[in-house]
């Protein structure tokens, strides 16, 4: 099943979705946190993941660049299967070293931001561009400055991670998976770490990211940025899509009684 | 004007020392109206056991170094005369190398020895963790003879096919083990086995937030583990690290039980020919103690380079020293106020 958004105007057209998932399924120990869950998320397209904590929100995000493996079903990211390789109809799982390069066409945000500490706010966005793609320093640094400034924060090229606020530090780590010019990204839970005067830049800076165009999956507790940005809410419990649809039904006007119950509480 | 203090055994109420006190409106330099209160100057409290524990001290000090000095059995001049012969000198470089040397492949070796250790992969962790068990549970004078001694247990060391009797190359083990290598060997291993460990906390006390952002531009394990993992490790493994060279250095010494060329291995040789023990030891303690100051200025060094980014200062002796003075002019110019108003 797909639930391409009517309203959705791929910018980037290219043949298929950007992101599929088909019967995913994923479970810890016992505990079977994902049961089934398809989707599928076009280029140029805002998806917001709702639910409630423990409905596998952010299992499935995991899931699409390879941190978490799933038990069964299968995720595609630009029509390459995520952690295998299809070959006479058996899949064989990837090297690390090719999970990595899977990886660099996905961009992820933490919530927890997870900034390397050890390095300035240009260095933790210059990283990967020199150590993964091997571009030139100067190169990187131009780069790297440019982003920051994009993210309001040309400033603090040379501030250390533990002298930004958590807004500033989430959105020096938004730069720094820009930097590997992503095709998709993800961001998992941006903003439920910050303090609540400091959620507004960093929904911002996403805000103008939907807008130039890029595919962004979002697990998020922000009911209005999911309402004004997102071309698609998905609504997920227990592990399963409960429903998805355009968000000014889903969020506003829910067919299902467990969306409903759910918005009444964080509303 | 009266200033109440908090330690005058007659302080007015809490509700009543609070405006004047704290935010007292206008203090005799006159900060009037909505300005800032006026800083606060109490009377610190005294401390009058820390000072007679403090002389205490500096007399049991100056009569112990008084007795030492006028011993007559302590021997100055032979002091004076070892200190910088060339037996010792060539002991001090020997003791250097050695300790070099042997971190080296104890740090390297660990750090190897940590991976495994962390391996998903049963038989490398587990090898790892019965190498550590050996290596740390024995004493290192133990191993050191055993090293030394290695000759008598594998007389020959033979390349070639397991279980056959195919051989490529053949050495007597004397030969390929003399006794310095041997002493490389007994304390490198042993420092491996520490280090491993030193390492192994470092790496685990990194967040596997980083390990996971890493991943997610990309990186591959082995660059994840060398310019993320490690560089965050080396701020929980330097301080450790440091006190093993301290350690290290003075380990060598026991290379002089199985005989070799360092620092503690010549004064037992002057010393067992001459019988001048006590000044010779002293000689050696002067080397040891100089060596290892100057080991400390590194570690320093390296802790404020992988400190980068990381807040939180750590008291100096400088900032320790000016804050007792502090504590010991305060008073004067706190009573001096007193005693004015």
């Amino acid at each position: 099943m797909t639930a391409a958004a009517p309203q959705a105007a791929p910018p980037a057209a290219g043949p298929g979705p950007m992101v599929e998932a088909v019967e995913v399924h994923k479970r810890f120990g016992s505990l079977e946190v994902l049961q089934g869950i398809t989707m599928s998320v076009e280029r140029g397209q805002v998806v917001c993941l709702l639910g409630p904590s423990g409905s596998g929100k952010s299992t499935f995000l995991r899931c699409i660049n390879h941190l978490e493996q799933i038990d069964a079903g299968v995720i595609r990211v630009a029509g390459e299967t995520v952690g295998y390789r299809e070959k006479d109809g058996r899949l064989f799982e990837l090297r690390e070293k090719e999970v990595a390069t899977q990886r660099r066409k996905v961009g992820m945000v933490f919530q927890r931001f997870n900034l390397f500490p050890h390095m300035t706010a240009l260095e933790n966005v210059m990283e990967a561009p020199t150590q993964v793609l091997g571009r030139s320093k100067a190169e990187s640094r131009d780069d790297g400055i440019r982003l920051l400034e994009q993210v309001g924060l040309g400033d603090k090229a040379g501030t250390y991670p533990a002298q930004l606020s958590g807004g500033q530090q989430q959105r020096v780590a938004i730069a720094r998976a820009l930097a590997m010019d992503p095709q998709v990204m993800l961001f998992d839970e941006p903003t439920s770490a910050l303090d609540p005067e400091l959620v507004g830049d960093v929904l911002d800076v996403m805000r103008r990211l939907a807008e130039g165009g890029m595919t962004m999956i979002v697990v998020t507790h922000e009911i209005g940025f999911a309402r004004e940005v997102a071309d698609v809410a998905v609504f997920m419990d227990g592990g399963v899509v409960v429903e998805q649809g355009d968000p000014r039904q889903v969020l506003v006007e829910p067919a299902e009684e467990r969306t409903r119950s759910f918005l009444s509480k964080v509303l | 004007m009266t200033i109440p203090v908090a330690t005058e055994p007659k302080a007015p109420p809490m509700t009543a020392m609070k405006p004047s006190a704290l935010t007292a409106p206008e203090g005799p330099h006159g900060s009037s109206g909505a300005a800032r209160p006026r800083p606060v100057e109490a009377v610190p409290v005294r401390h009058p056991g820390r000072w007679i524990a403090a002389v205490l001290v500096l007399v049991i000090g100056i009569a112990t170094l008084s007795s030492i000095l006028q011993n007559p059995n302590l021997d100055l001049p032979t002091v004076g005369e070892y200190l910088f012969k060339p037996l010792t000198l060539s002991g001090v470089v020997i003791t250097l190398w050695l300790t070099a040397a042997s971190m080296v492949v104890g740090v390297i070796g660990g750090i190897v020895v940590a991976v495994m250790r962390l391996s998903p992969n049963p038989v490398l962790s587990i090898a790892a963790a019965l190498f550590i068990w050996v290596f740390r549970g024995t004493p290192l004078l133990l191993q050191l003879i055993f090293w030394g001694f290695i000759g008598a247990f594998i007389p020959k060391v033979v390349v070639g096919v397991p279980f056959t009797s195919v051989e490529f190359w053949s050495f007597t083990t004397s030969d390929l083990i003399p006794a310095t290598v041997a002493a490389l060997l007994a304390l490198g291993l042993n420092e491996m086995a520490y280090a491993a460990e030193i390492v192994r906390a470092g790496i685990q006390s990194v967040d596997p937030g980083q390990t996971e952002a890493a991943h997610s531009l990309g990186m591959s394990p082995l660059k994840t583990l060398r310019r993320i993992v490690l560089p965050q490790a080396m701020r929980v493994i330097i301080p450790p690290m440091g006190n093993e060279t301290i350690t290290m250095l003075k380990s060598t010494s026991l290379v002089a039980i199985v005989a070799g060329d360092d620092l503690m291995s010549n004064i037992r040789e002057a010393y067992t020919q001459n019988y001048k023990i006590i000044p010779l030891l002293i000689v050696a303690a002067i080397w040891y103690l100089a060596l290892t100051s100057i080991l400390s200025i590194p570690q320093m060094w390296l802790e404020r380079r992988y400190g980068r980014g990381f807040t939180g200062v750590r008291p100096t002796l400088g900032s320790r020293v000016s804050t007792f003075t502090q504590s010991l002019t305060l008073p004067v110019r706190a009573s001096k106020k007193e005693s004015a108003s």
